[in-house]
């Protein structure tokens, strides 16, 4: 847990539930130089993650960027090629998966079919040497804590996928593992579910105070849950920080075009400013003076009916314009044809020739080598 | 998802199918029941249970029990060698799938007698190691039934998604032995029970094998019996049909049952 962070605080435990009022404070996870070779191709890097006891990791990155490898070799599902896991302070590379003590949620739900919600649940715990009678009453408060109490009678194949992901995530916690790990858990699911149980997922997480990392390729589900973010690409980690670290300084262009809606737009980089459309702009990222490519988020540019404001900026005509609830998003194409997307007021209706000019905020922008 | 087809238009196809199958039935039952003068009665069938008749049956009787044992320890080699084989490939080398595929189709591309000739040099070190006795036929019957229980058992394991399944119960905490016991083989008993039925009725059926490797099952009885007594056969050909045709309903009924899985 970040302590520096009053938001992350664990939620308060209550002795409602068995699970609840056993909680703790969570494990060390430590990824140490972990290499991944499928044959002769090379899915991971050599990373290394350090997870605090109790936080709640993001790993975000497209397809194949080796995020539900780097996973899979934490549950030991996947033995890395080199470099090596460690838990709670103990080096578990070469411990059988079923030994490791982990709870762990599949994108595919993953529920036995064979066996009712109460026995599924009850699985690990029967798996650990637990009483019948003892397993069914503690797998029954796990169901309750996912608010599936009344459905312990039914079949996987009985519920929908959200209920289902709900058993598979009390199936994971009753055995109060020391570290869960969710791989896309919420893929599968339509949009609302995904929002409902994303926020359900991070409320028992505060109030169960576990160690979580959590595998996504959506950047929206990263932002909204986790305490800290790492972002992969081609199996590296490219970058590591909080949400707020991430979407406002990112250090790569890969994380910058990754995490939010960035347009990509001409400047010239000197000595850590870079200049755009007339306004003089810090800029992160690394690139050699001159030219470069910048990224720009929507909600950083600023748009104006009619004339060029004062102080830089840059005449354009909008291709297109959305609205999105809240705000409207719009694509303005610049005479030398650059394309820019902008976030502006719901009421502030465009349509397509409208002509327009855009301008930057005095904000940092991520900065790239042009080619 | 819905059939197609109309009720009455299901109805008139399966009366259709059941005459066929019924046909030849209901001639062996007749066979076995029309004396010479043409009248009907069940003296035949009665004679079989005279203790006067018992050694003219025997090779009948002691075939039946050695193909009984014969199917046991088959549908043994199929749930507890080949179905676990199976498994492990799904599970660990997929890229294996091809070639045992092809190996198990393998014993219906290759003629019996091609077989058996193979066969006979290794039944003579059977023969040295662990006896003669009719339960050894079960290896290559064994080999008899991969074809059969191949189909059943494969078409089970791609409907299941037996790789994640055995990873969540190793995330649980379960071992092998339990991944197998309590997981996977639940999810596979339609398969499983396909598998053991075909291999029961293949047994219960084989005849050449048997014969040329000098073993006394219920076929080459039957032919012993035949040649004295005709109508005999018959009636212990039926009651054989009868016991695999009640053999599907047990097992069709016991596969059904507990499966959690109503079909809507």
């Amino acid at each position: 847990m970040t302590s520096t962070d009053p938001t992350l605080r664990p939620l308060p435990r209550t002795s409602d539930n068995a699970l609840l009022s056993g909680a703790g404070d969570g494990t060390r996870v430590e990824f140490r130089g972990i290499v991944k070779d499928y044959g002769a191709t090379r899915v991971l890097h050599g990373v290394d993650l350090d997870i605090s006891p109790g936080e709640f990791v993001s790993l975000l990155g497209p397809s194949g960027c080796g995020k539900t490898t780097a996973l899979r070799v934490l549950a030991g599902l996947e033995r890395a090629s080199s470099g090596s896991v460690v838990v709670g302070g103990c080096d578990i590379s070469g411990v059988p998966t079923n030994r490791r003590d982990l709870g762990m949620v599949f994108q595919s739900y993953s529920l036995f079919p064979h066996l009712r919600v109460l026995e599924n649940t009850a699985f690990g715990l029967r798996r650990r040497g637990v009483g019948r009678a003892e397993a069914a009453r503690r797998a029954g408060d796990a169901l309750d804590l996912v608010g599936l109490g009344d459905l312990t009678a039914r079949y996987p194949h009985e519920l929908s996928g959200g209920q289902q992901q709900r058993v598979a995530l009390a199936r994971a916690l009753v055995t109060e593992p020391r570290v869960l790990l969710l791989d896309e858990p919420l893929s599968a699911l339509d949009a609302k579910v995904r929002v409902q149980l994303r926020d359900e997922i991070r409320r028992l997480q505060l109030r169960l105070g576990m160690t979580t990392i959590f595998v996504t390729h959506d950047q929206e589900e990263a932002l909204a849950v986790s305490d800290r973010i790492a972002v992969m690409n081609a199996g590296r980690i490219e970058q590591i920080g909080s949400p707020e670290e991430l979407y406002l300084r990112p250090q790569t262009p890969h994380v910058a075009a990754f995490v939010g809606l960035s347009s990509v737009v001409p400047g010239v980089l000197r000595a850590g400013r870079v200049s755009v459309w007339g306004h003089d702009l810090p800029a992160n990222g690394e690139a050699p003076d001159g030219e470069v490519a910048v990224l720009v988020r929507p909600e950083n540019v600023v748009l104006h009916r009619g004339a060029r404001p004062e102080g830089g900026g840059v005449a354009a005509v909008v291709e297109e314009s959305t609205f999105l609830g809240s705000y409207r998003r719009s694509l303005v194409r610049t005479a030398d044809g650059v394309l820019i997307r902008v976030q502006h007021a719901a009421g502030e209706r465009l349509g397509y020739g409208d002509g327009v000019a855009v301008a930057l905020r005095d904000e940092p922008v991520t900065v790239r080598p042009r080619g | 998802m819905r059939s197609a087809l109309s009720p009455s238009a299901r109805w008139i196809i399966g009366v259709l199918v059941g005459t066929v199958f019924a046909v030849p039935f209901v001639a062996t039952a007749l066979f076995t029941l029309t004396l010479p003068d043409g009248s009907y009665s069940f003296e035949r069938w009665l004679a079989l249970a005279d203790p006067a008749n018992a050694a003219r049956y025997a090779p009948v009787w002691t075939g039946l029990a050695n193909s009984l044992v014969l199917a046991v320890v088959t549908v043994a080699i199929v749930l507890f060698l080949f179905a676990p084989t199976l498994v492990l490939v799904a599970l660990r080398f997929p890229g294996l799938r091809r070639g045992m595929e092809f190996l198990a189709l393998l014993p219906i591309a290759i003629p019996a007698i091609v077989l058996v000739v193979g066969l006979a040099p290794i039944y003579l070190t059977i023969g040295r190691t662990v006896g003669t006795g009719a339960w050894t036929l079960a290896f290559a019957y064994g080999v008899l039934v991969l074809p059969f229980a191949y189909r059943s058992i494969q078409a089970s394991i791609d409907a299941v998604d037996v790789k994640t399944l055995s990873e969540a119960a190793r995330t649980l905490g379960a071992g092998w032995p339990a991944i197998l016991v309590r997981v996977i083989a639940p999810n596979l008993r339609p398969g499983l029970l396909a598998a053991s039925l075909i291999s029961v009725a293949v047994v219960l059926g084989e005849f050449t094998i048997a014969s040329l490797l000098n073993r006394q099952v219920l076929q080459t009885g039957l032919v012993v019996v035949n040649r004295q007594d005709a109508w005999a056969a018959a009636i212990f050909t039926l009651l054989a049909l009868t016991f695999a045709f009640v053999l599907l309903l047990v097992i069709g009924r016991v596969g059904r049952v507990g499966t959690g899985r109503n079909t809507p």
